[in-house]
Formats: structure tokens, sequence, C-alpha cells
């Protein structure tokens, strides 16, 4: 008599296994397959093109009844098995049916996690699993609106999907780039793109709170930070859980998944699993390929041969038109791993291998992904690429082919890439130029005015030029940022604003990074110049900063800190000092000084007791003094017409108005002012980066003073009136050096290469533009007008505290 | 065989940043990698005992805080021109739980 095989769950796994089986041995087993979905096996994978419209159900259905028919299998479609009795070796189906089995197979894949968010019970929340999700989806209409929470493989497909049947789709992403687990940031960013770009709008780092529901069904999804997005339907795609319930009950042993050892059985030798429910060797698995494996050796198993399954190397790409993504094995930086990055901003490619011991064990590639089969060889072959190291990132054609083209980013811009900010000239103007005769720098100048103001954009033009002319322009020598990159502080600048790059891994791809995420030289000017650029759509990065911008406080020799409060143009108060005294008694701190600044500095402040002792002081209404950063550090005040016989203005008094309104600000180096009550110049306000000398007439605004490794006297920039106006145009000043000037060049700096006079003409002759400086300084003070000390006090105290600490134990 | 001890959540550390554990010996910093790797140093710089747990984190490569040099935090070996060495220790990530050694742990509390 035929032994009988009962199958639990007629999926990917269990369908490969009963092929395999069926054509070595098909009168071996009496087969019958449960399946909790009304139907037979298709290929779920699959499911995405069907969602958007590429395939119908009837194209991926991989058994009909037919085949079924015809391999003699009982097939129980729609019913779920119930109970499992393992000492009378029997199934109970959910009807009450009770069949015994001489071998028992689980194929119950796994379950799509639900995050049990308030609501998420609601009519209209649906995860992506089976076709009865997707045809959910493909119900909806081309004006309706739909969530979906996951940013990974599952979910994006679930978008893009969507989104080709015009639905209004929003991704709610909680990490901080699309598909992490795959990709790094840079691929991560080049995806997002191209799903912005197909109509998806995608928030990263965005917390879901509540699904907010109406009359039981869904109406929109709130996040953490209180935007409401609207939805007709949500779709959670947050990740699987294996499906190891009934397998549990029967009391066979379960981890995360199923426990099967190299022949796929369980703990009980009459029972196997394969697919998404096992558990493996500590491993789990949510893609096909090892189920096939699993799949091939269970059949073998069953038919008393041997055979072992071995866990190998995965790759992931996604299916969704347009975005071609690979990646494959460990991409994760590490030391005697070099990486190989490769970036061609023009067609949008982005390529990295990481290599240890000469053998590839990683790549992500985005963009042109036809020769990822031929890395992934590589990678699961463990190649040794000694040879081939040089052209290895340009694929197999390639090999002995072209180096890095360092112009390769100027050659990808468009013709209305502008270049020249000043007077607006676009790369179209200059190539028009270099068409029409002009075959230098000077003759870019004189012909189309590019780089004839401020000359920042000057690099771009000559890369321009020798883009456009080749070997017949020598590109003059420029000293790069750093080893990450060819271009120069002021072609990243230029390309931040013209390309709108708005994101670190933006401008990595854009502008060609050689290395796959920066370092400590580039990451600081970068993150100044897209917060100074683009104060809403940029968000601070703390990890990109200098560590006493990290911890607002200036780090000393012995790695203590220094605490310096502010004082309002250097005003204080018998409160302040005593609460100044008592936080210093209280901190022991070995040092108090009083600073040339007109503040009074702790130093000798532990690290851990950093928040504690911000805490003491804001009690006592004190906030930061940023004396610790490259933005606005203080005004230095004379005492004026308040006590001083020769007093002609109210100097303390604009000093406390200037630095209220400027404090805040990053800025390319530090900042500091004086305002002096006369021209005896008590204030020493002529060698600070911006003077103010008060005389009968009005105010006298000097810019770019230097006490320090240089020291210079300030130069007159205008007199004016009133107040009003000084502070107006000191903001102007401000703002036009934070977006124009290199980071760490101070004002005398910058000052001396784009001059005096380009200066006075933007923030004292052109009213319009020094109104609109104005503006966009105080649109960005409206976000860094704030004292970091209380916020980290609230937000971060904890990050200040050792993560444990054994100093007084050993460890157990 | 390294006897494992969990220390604190992978969260608790930033993405490209580092915290310390305390011990008798002195600190160690935990660092954390924009792609999630874990790796423990000796805390104190050779070239003048800089806080290395305040350093730029880039790659697999921390900057210290106080002259710039920069190690490697898989070696702790000094890159480029400087020659010097930090102390590294075994150090992994299970569950998004941080794990060090316990026997290090304890040297470093008999030392
Ligand atoms: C939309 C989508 C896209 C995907 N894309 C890819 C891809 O591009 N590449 C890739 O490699 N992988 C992809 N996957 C993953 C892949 O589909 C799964 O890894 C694979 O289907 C798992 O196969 P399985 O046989 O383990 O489980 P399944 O195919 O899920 O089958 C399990 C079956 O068991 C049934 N069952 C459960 N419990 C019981 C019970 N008690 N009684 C009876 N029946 C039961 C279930 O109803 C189900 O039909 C994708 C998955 C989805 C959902
Ligand atoms: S600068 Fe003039 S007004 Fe101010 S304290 Fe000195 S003398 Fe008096
Ligand atoms: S102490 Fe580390 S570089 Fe000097």
């Amino acid at each position: 008599m035929k032994k009988k095989l009962i199958i639990i769950g007629a999926g990917m796994a269990t369908g490969r296994a009963l092929e395999t089986l069926l054509v070595t041995a098909p009168d071996a087993y009496d087969v019958t397959l449960f399946n909790a979905e009304p139907r037979g096996n298709y290929n779920r994978i699959m499911l995405s093109p069907v969602l958007a419209g590429d395939k119908t159900y009837a194209e991926i259905e991989t058994h009909d009844a037919q085949w079924y028919a015809d391999n003699g299998v009982t097939c129980r479609f729609g019913e779920k098995i119930a109970s499992i009795d393992r000492v009378a070796k029997t199934v109970t189906a959910a009807n009450g049916d009770v069949l015994a089995y001489d071998k028992l197979m689980f194929g119950t894949g796994s379950n799509p996690f639900i995050i049990p968010l308030p609501g998420h019970d609601l009519e209209g929340v649906i995860a992506y699993r089976d076709l009865e999700d997707t045809e959910r989806m493909m119900g909806l209409g081309p004006v309706s609106k739909c969530v979906v929470i996951g940013g990974g493989l599952l979910g994006l497909e679930a978008a893009a999907g969507m989104a080709a049947r015009g639905v209004d789709v929003t991704v709610v992403h909680i990490m901080g780039h699309l598909m992490e687990r795959q990709l790094d940031e840079a691929a991560g960013y080049l995806l997002r793109r191209a799903l912005v770009d197909k109509g998806i709008t995608i928030k990263c780092s965005a917390n879901s709170k509540e699904i907010l529901g109406k009359d039981g069904y869904v109406r929109a999804l709130l996040l953490d930070d209180g935007t409401e997005l609207p939805c007709d339907l949500l779709v959670m795609a947050v990740g699987i859980r294996p499906n190891v319930a009934l397998a549990a009950e029967a009391g066979l042993a379960v981890g995360r998944g199923i426990h099967v050892d190299d022949q796929m059985l369980t703990s009980d030798a009459d029972i196997l699993a394969v697919g998404e429910c096992v558990e493996h060797d500590g491993a789990i698995f949510g893609l096909v390929a090892p189920l096939y494996d699993q799949a091939r050796v269970a059949a073998k198993t069953l038919l008393g041969e041997h055979a072992t399954f071995v866990q190998k190397e995965l790759s992931t790409k996604l299916k969704v038109t347009g975005c071609d993504l690979f990646s494959a094995g460990d991409f994760a930086d590490g030391d005697g791993r070099e990486d190989i990055v490769f970036r061609d901003p023009a067609r949008g490619v982005y390529r990295r291998l990481v290599i240890e011991n000469d053998v590839v064990i990683g790549a992500v590639m985005y963009g042109d992904t036809a020769d990822s089969n031929w890395f992934f060889g590589l990678i699961r072959d463990k190649t040794d690429i000694a040879e081939m190291r040089d052209t290895l990132i340009f694929g197999p054609a390639y090999q002995g082919g072209t180096p890095l083209d360092p112009l390769a980013a100027v050659a990808a811009l468009s013709r209305d890439a502008e270049i020249c900010g000043c007077n607006g000239i676009c790369k179209g103007q200059i190539e028009d130029a270099i068409a029409a005769g002009a075959g230098d720098l000077a003759a870019i100048k004189a012909t189309t005015k590019a780089s004839a103001s401020c000359g920042t954009c000057t690099g771009l033009v000559e890369q321009v030029l020798a883009a456009t002319l080749g070997d017949d322009f020598v590109l003059p020598a420029a000293a790069s940022i750093c080893a990450c990159t060819d271009m120069t502080h002021e072609d990243v600048r230029r390309m931040i604003k013209s390309q709108r790059l708005t994101s670190m891994p933006a401008v990595w791809q854009e502008c060609g990074w050689k290395t796959s995420c920066g370092c400590h030289v580039c990451r600081p000017a970068l993150n100044f110049y897209l917060l100074a650029d683009w104060p809403l759509e940029y968000q601070d990065d703390p990890q990109s900063r200098f560590i006493n911008e990290r911890k607002h406080a200036n780090i000393q020799k012995d790695g203590t800190f220094s605490v310096v409060p502010r004082m309002w143009g250097g005003i204080t108060t018998p409160d302040e000092l005593r609460a100044i005294a008592d936080a210093a008694d209280k901190y022991a701190v070995p040092t108090v000084k009083v600073t040339g600044g007109q503040r009074i500095d702790l130093l000798g402040v532990k690290g851990e007791d950093l928040p504690a002792i911000w805490a003491d002081l804001n009690a006592a209404g004190m906030v930061s003094g940023h004396a610790y950063s490259k933005g606005l550090r203080t005004v230095k005040t004379c005492v004026g017409t308040d006590h001083c016989r020769f007093g002609t203005q109210d100097s303390t008094g604009l000093g406390i108005k200037l630095e209220k309104t400027l404090w805040g600000s990053w800025t390319p180096h530090k900042l500091k002012l004086g305002v002096s009550g006369c021209p005896r110049n008590c204030a020493e306000a002529t060698c600070k980066d911006i003077g103010v000398v008060c005389v009968d007439s009005g105010f006298q605004i000097s810019i770019g003073g230097a006490a320090g490794m240089d020291v210079r006297e300030t130069e007159l920039l205008v007199q004016v009136a009133t107040e009003e106006e000084t502070i107006n145009l000191i903001k102007a000043i401000t703002q036009s050096y934070r977006e124009n000037a290199r980071y760490l060049d101070r004002i005398y700096k910058w000052m001396g290469k784009v001059g005096m006079d380009w200066i006075k003409e933007r923030v004292v002759e052109d009213l319009a533009e020094r109104a609109a400086l104005v503006e966009r300084f105080e649109l960005s003070q409206t976000i860094y007008r704030r004292d970091p000390w209380a916020d980290h006090v609230r937000d971060k105290s904890q990050s200040y505290r050792p993560l444990a600490n054994f100093s007084l134990e050993a460890a157990e | 065989m390294s006897d494992w001890m969990d220390i604190a959540a992978l969260d608790d550390v930033p993405q490209r940043g580092s915290r310390v554990v305390k011990t008798p010996g002195g600190c160690v910093a935990v660092f954390r990698t924009a792609e999630d790797e874990v790796y423990a140093l000796n805390n104190s710089c050779p070239h003048m005992g800089g806080p290395l747990s305040e350093g730029i984190v880039h790659g697999a490569s921390v900057t210290c805080p106080l002259h710039n040099w920069v190690f490697s935090l898989e070696t702790g070996q000094a890159r480029g021109a400087d020659i010097g060495r930090v102390d590294t220790y075994p150090a992994k990530v299970e569950n998004g739980r941080i794990l060090l050694d316990k026997a290090t742990l304890n040297q470093r509390i008999v030392a």
C-alpha cells in the first residue's frame, strides 16, 4: 500500500517539493494537500506585476487543477489543518475530518507582521501577502489615496504597483533611508528619487502613531509629529514572522521558526518542514532561492535518499519598473575591507563593491544592474580578483576600459543648470559661448559674465570648458575638499544650490563622491552647506559635526568640557552670578575664567555632568552661549549712553538686540560682534567679524576684523541712521556670509575672495536683495534660534551617560 | 570561546556615533557605524589621550577629536602617516543588543 503524505500549505516551497517528488517517484506517496488559501500553488513573488497590471493571476498560477488531477494529488484548498496528534499520527482538518499520515510536511509560510498601533484592526488596514490583499489594492480607483507603512521590498512594490494605477500613494518608513537592510544610503537616495519621480510621496524617519478611523473604516494615518495622512486603504508591509503556531501546538521544537536539520526534518522524524516557516542553523528565510533548495532536499529525504541543505549567499532585486537595483552579500565598511565606489551622475548609476582579501564579499548597485549576475558569481565563488581589481567596478565588458572621469558630475548637468549664481548664467549659455569661440576663462567672463562677480563658480566654469573642449583646455589644479571628491568647496556649494541637493547622499551621488559616506573633513562642511541652503528640507546631522557642536560644549585637552552660559551683550545680574557660582561649586568646576567676549567660562566639567549643569543654568534663566560653535558667539558691548559720559548711542541695548536676533545661527566659521558707544571703541568693535561704532549721526557698520592668528582691522561697509537699519543690515551680511562663504572661512577671508564691493552691492545697495537675505535669515532662525542645552536636557541627556558602568564591580 | 555580556540596545548608540562603557581600567568606547556594525576600542588616543568616543565616525574609522588622528575601528591601527594603535575588544550585535566580551571587561577591572 502507498504511504500517506499530508502537506500543510500549498505554497512556493511545498509546490517545488511536490514537483521534485512526483518527477522522481510518482508512486511513492498518496498525497493530500491542504491550503488555507482557497487555491493551489501560485508564484507569490509575481503578485507585484499582477498589482501593477503587467500580468494576470492566470499567468502566475504554478499548478492548476489539471496538474493536481494528473498527478493524483488530493486537494483540500480553502481548508486549514486545525491540529495534529503526533502519537496517533493524524491531523484534524478545520471541518473536523481526521486523516492519518505516514509523513507530514509543513509549508505554512509566514504571517505578515502587523504593528499593534491603535486602529490596526480597522477595516481597510491590510498586509501584502496574498491574492486577496493584491485584489484589495487593485480595487482602489485612480482618485483614491493609500498609505503604505514600510519602505522595504514589499512596501515599495505595493506602492509602485498602486501608483501605476493612478493611486495617490505615500510610503511611511521608520528608518533614514529606503530598504536599509539591502541598500546603503547612496543607493537608497537614488531609489527614493526614482519613486518620487513616479509620483509616490516618501517619508523617511517617520514614526506612525495611530491609525484613525471613521465608522470602523480607516480614514488616515497619524504620525508622531502630528502629520495626518488621509487614506482609503492602509497597507502594512513591515516584515514577516514564520507561521509556527500549529507546529508549536503539536509540540515540535520551534524557535523563531520550526527547527529543522540539514535534511529538513523537524524534531519529529516523520515530520518535515520547508519554506519560510522553518529555522535552520539559526537562520530564517524570506526569499525563494533557499526555499527551492530546501524543497529538493525535503523530497529526497521523503524518498529515503541522503541530501543536505546548505545556506548560500543571497541577492535581492526590486521588481519595480525603472528602479534597477541589486544588493548581495555583506557591504558594511570594515578594516581590511576595501570599498570601490563608482558613480555616474549622468546616468544615475551607483555601484559599490566591498572587497576583502582580494575577494568580493558584497555589492550594491543602482541604475545599471546588467552586470549584477557576474558580480554575484564573484561573491558566490569567492573568485580572486587581484588581477582585475583596477577595472573590476566597470563589469565584465570593460576589463581594461576607461578610468573614472573627474568631470563626470559637471558633464552630467543639464543645460539649464545654473553655474554662476551672481549673474544667473546657466551651463548652456557657457557652452554656447564656447561654441562661439570663447576658449578660456577670461573669454567666458567677458562674453557671459559667468564667474565675473564673486568668482566662487570659477572652478565649475573651468570644468565646463574642459568638458566641452576636451584636450584643448587644461584644467588648472584646484584643491578639492578632501580625498573623497575632486570638487572644491565652491564647486560643491554651487551644485547644492543649482541642483537643489538637499541631503548628504544626494551630494555624494551628484558630485561623484569617491567614498561611500564621506570623512571627518567633508561631512562637517556638507552639513553646514545643506542646513544653510535648505533650512526647512535638511535636518542637521549631529554625527557629522565636530564634538563641540555635537555636545554643545568645548572639549578640553583632558577630555573634559567648558561651559559658557550666554550673557546677552555681556550684561549679567547678581542672580545669574549666584547661579553660576552655585553650579561651579556643585559640579566641582576647577577653573572659572572671564573670557575676552565678556562671558564667564566654567572649565573642566565632566561630559556626564553636562546635562545636569545645563539644567541648573537653564533654571536660572540662562541658555547656551554657543562658545563652541561655528556660529554666532558673542556680541561684546560697552556701557554707552547708559553710563558713559562719551556715549553717543545705547550701545549696550543695541548689542543685546543684535545678540537676541542672531543667536543660534550657524555660520561658516565663528562669528563675533562688537558694539562700541563712541569712536573710543571700548568694545574693540573694529577687530570683530562685524563691528558697530556709534556716532552722533548714527551707526558705522564695518566688517572683516580679526584678532586671532591674523590680526586685522574691520573695513567700513556703511553708516546708517537707525538701530533698526543696523540690525537688518547685519542680518543680511550674516546671511550672505552663510550662503556664500566656504566652510571655515572667517568673514575677512571670504571678503578677500569676493571683494568688499561685491558684498556692498548686495547688502547695502540692492535693497530688494537685502530684504530677501533678511527674510531667508529669519526663515532659518525659526528653526535654529533655540537653546540646544534645553533640548538636550529634555531629549538627549541619556546619551551623555556611559552605556554601562563597571567601574565599581566585576562584570557579571 | 567568548563569554558575551549584554551591554545595551544597539539603538542606544547613534549610527556613526559612539558611547562609552566605564571600567576601573578606563573607558571602553563602543562605536556603531552607518551599517550598524559595532566595535569596541580603548577610549584613549595613543597620541595625547583624546577621547575617541567623541570623534567623527566615517566608514569603519574614527577621527580623534583632539588632533584628527584617524584610527581603524577594526584593527585599532592609526591610518595614514600617523603611527600608533588603540586596543580593540570583541564586540557584536545580536537581536538588536550590543554584546561585549566579559573576559576583556574583567581584565580591565583587574588591570
Ligand atoms: C508580494 C510579494 C513579493 C515577493 N517578492 C519576492 C521576490 O522578488 N523574490 C523572492 O525571492 N521572494 C519574494 N517574496 C517572498 C516569497 O514569495 C516567499 O519567500 C515564498 O512565497 C515563501 O514560500 P512558502 O512556501 O514558505 O510560503 P507561502 O508561499 O506563503 O505558502 C504558505 C501557504 O501555507 C498556507 N497555510 C498556512 N497555515 C496553514 C494551515 N494551518 N493549514 C493549511 N494551510 C496553511 C498559507 O495559506 C499559504 O498559502 C515575495 C513575497 C510577496 C508576498
Ligand atoms: S566706547 Fe565710547 S561710549 Fe563706549 S564706553 Fe568707551 S568711551 Fe564710552
Ligand atoms: S590625542 Fe588623539 S590625535 Fe592627539
